[in-house]
């Protein structure tokens, strides 16, 4: 009996999230790259061949013939595409190394400080990850605008002569990203130095390792995990990202979530917009499963 | 023992102020007399008299929240389901397609999970509102329960399970009686993140969501994109409030039970 309630335990807890994410994660990718073929209409839904359960085994494959991949081509022929995927790219890797560069440092010191005081310091890094992206990305706006706080401290205190203009640049969506995404970045670096044992680097240190040498050679590299984790955590949204681009980066830049949000709500064409998410998801692919990889790594190495 | 040397200190104390002053500076011109929001003009709180009475800001909270609630309730079930299949159960047909599902949602851009499930929700016929929103963050946030609770759940001594098992409990409760109060911190956190990425989220809200569901962060957005204004600045801060008490709230409590716990322990080998 107990064997039997156990059975039905194990089954349950397993089927039944499974089940969610094959029906509302898995599933809808299909139908993405189902509509990605289809040509746009003006209807309710605006695409069309449209498959229905009444038309039965023939019609549905009469229908898969006019299926095409008229807007694959179109997408290739028309250099704002190519180009937003490629900016979209560019954006995503130096927003990430300048994570890097910025969320590096402070992962460390925070690994450093006196034992007492890293729960408060591992608080306030994850405490602005709770308020409202969208509020911290809005936030920006008033400092970077031409009139800004930014230009107004700077004038103010003489460094400039006349405002810089940041704000509807990539240097706003780097800024953007580098802010938005820190958190993510930091957290992983600091559990993996945290982690490190510390007599290795005494070790260093007695053999007459200076300690910037020591760094490079014990300190960096045993923190690779974390800093892999950190740059995909922040590399693979920041290509797809739309609301940092859309506020801060104005309407000259260009980046492939605002061109997918613009395709759809803008010019209401779902079956381009359904084949930029499938390309965009097909770039990705490679990263999220070293990042899947890296994840199921770390899930064996904790049990 | 070694030093917290100089350049350690000004790195983090650099990292929070970059942080934390924009969200300083919201907070300080939600109180702004003038329409400008860059330029100080004497203290005032009309901002939020007036917010209070932008009846469109006020359903849209009550949208958002009635969704988030109901969000992260069923996402910390289902992702502390998906946790413990993951722990418990290291073999079974498709782990590896299951695992690849839960992780993927983490990384994926919002785009692409907004317009997968519009379609989905459209194919099926599913009329848009606050279902199909609802639906669609239980989808999204449940991963990051899962993540939550699996960390708990990997450095969680089994060999009490086992013997409450031993005991001729059932596993349903075992689970209930013994595993669930132990994980209980990490399944509210769970719930605490979900909640907050359902109250934040924009993008999949606005390609799910249908006529009567707009939810806050959409109404916030199409503000801003008309202008910056003080209005907005109170809003934010009002939401930055919750938040900060919420999270106080959570560690105060966290912090009790753990007091309570040690002092448990004590005295239970001071009893032996």
């Amino acid at each position: 009996m107990a064997k039997l309630g156990s059975a039905i335990f194990s089954r349950l807890v397993i089927i039944i999230p499974y089940a969610w994410l094959l029906f509302f994660f898995l599933i809808p990718f299909f139908i993405v790259f189902r509509i990605s073929l289809s040509t746009t209409a003006i209807a309710q839904p605006p695409y069309e061949p449209v498959f229905a359960l009444a038309d039965g085994l023939s019609g549905l494959w009469a229908k898969l013939g006019e299926l095409h991949f008229d807007n694959f081509v179109w997408l290739t022929e028309d250099a704002l595409y190519i180009n937003a995927y490629l900016s979209s790219l560019w954006i995503a890797a130096v927003s990430t190394i300048l994570t890097l560069v910025i969320g590096y440092p402070i992962a460390y010191g925070m690994a450093q400080a006196p034992r007492s005081l890293r729960p408060t310091l591992l608080m306030l890094v994850i405490l602005p990850f709770w308020t409202s992206f969208l509020i911290r990305v809005y936030a920006w706006i008033a400092i970077l605008k031409p009139e800004g706080l930014l230009n107004q401290f700077l004038l103010g205190i003489g460094i400039i002569d006349s405002p810089l203009i940041i704000i509807n640049t990539n240097w706003a969506i780097y800024i953007g990203i580098v802010y938005s995404y820190l958190p993510f970045m930091v957290l992983p670096i600091y559990s993996a130095l945290e982690k490190m044992d510390h007599s290795l680097i005494e070790a260093a240190q007695d053999l007459g390792c200076p300690p910037i040498t020591a760094f490079w050679k014990v300190t960096f590299p045993l923190s690779i995990p974390g800093v892999v984790a950190g740059c995909m955590l922040v590399f693979i949204p920041a290509v797809g990202e739309f609301v940092i681009p859309d506020l801060l980066g104005g309407s000259q830049t260009l980046m492939i979530g605002k061109t997918l949000w613009n395709e759809f709500n803008a010019n209401r064409d779902w079956p381009v917009s359904a084949a930029v998410a499938t390309i965009l998801l097909l770039i990705l692919v490679v990263p999220i499963v070293f990042f899947q990889n890296a994840q199921a790594k770390a899930e064996e190495q904790g049990r | 023992m070694q030093t917290w040397s100089r350049f350690n200190i000004a790195s983090v104390v650099l990292g929070f102020a970059f942080l934390y002053l924009p969200i300083v500076l919201l907070v300080v011109f939600s109180f702004n007399e003038s329409k400008l929001v860059t330029v100080w003009a004497g203290f005032s709180t009309k901002w939020y008299a007036s917010l209070f009475r932008n009846q469109g800001l006020i359903d849209a909270a009550w949208v958002t929240i009635r969704v988030a609630l109901l969000a992260a309730s069923v996402a910390t079930v289902l992702g502390t389901m998906a946790a413990l299949a993951l722990t418990r159960y290291t073999r079974f047909r498709g782990r590896l397609l299951f695992s690849g599902m839960v992780y993927a949602p983490l990384v994926m851009p919002e785009v692409i999970t907004g317009l997968s499930l519009l379609l989905l929700f459209v194919a099926i016929g599913f009329d848009r509102g606050f279902w199909t929103v609802t639906l669609a963050h239980i989808t999204f946030s449940m991963c990051f329960v899962t993540v939550v609770v699996q960390s708990r759940l990997l450095s969680f001594d089994r060999s009490i399970e086992e013997a409450a098992m031993d005991l001729g409990a059932t596993p349903v409760r075992t689970f209930f009686e013994v595993t669930l109060p132990v994980i209980a911190p990490a399944v509210l956190s769970g719930w605490m993140l979900a909640l907050t990425l359902s109250l934040d989220d924009l993008v999949i809200a606005s390609f799910t969501s249908g006529p009567g569901a707009t939810t806050l962060p959409m109404k916030i957005y199409s503000q801003v994109r008309l202008g910056v204004t003080p209005e907005i600045n109170a809003a934010c801060t009002i939401l930055i409030g919750l938040v900060a008490v919420g999270v106080l709230v959570a560690s105060i409590l966290t912090k009790r039970r753990e007091v309570q716990r040690l002092r448990d322990e004590q005295a239970a080998f001071a009893g032996r």
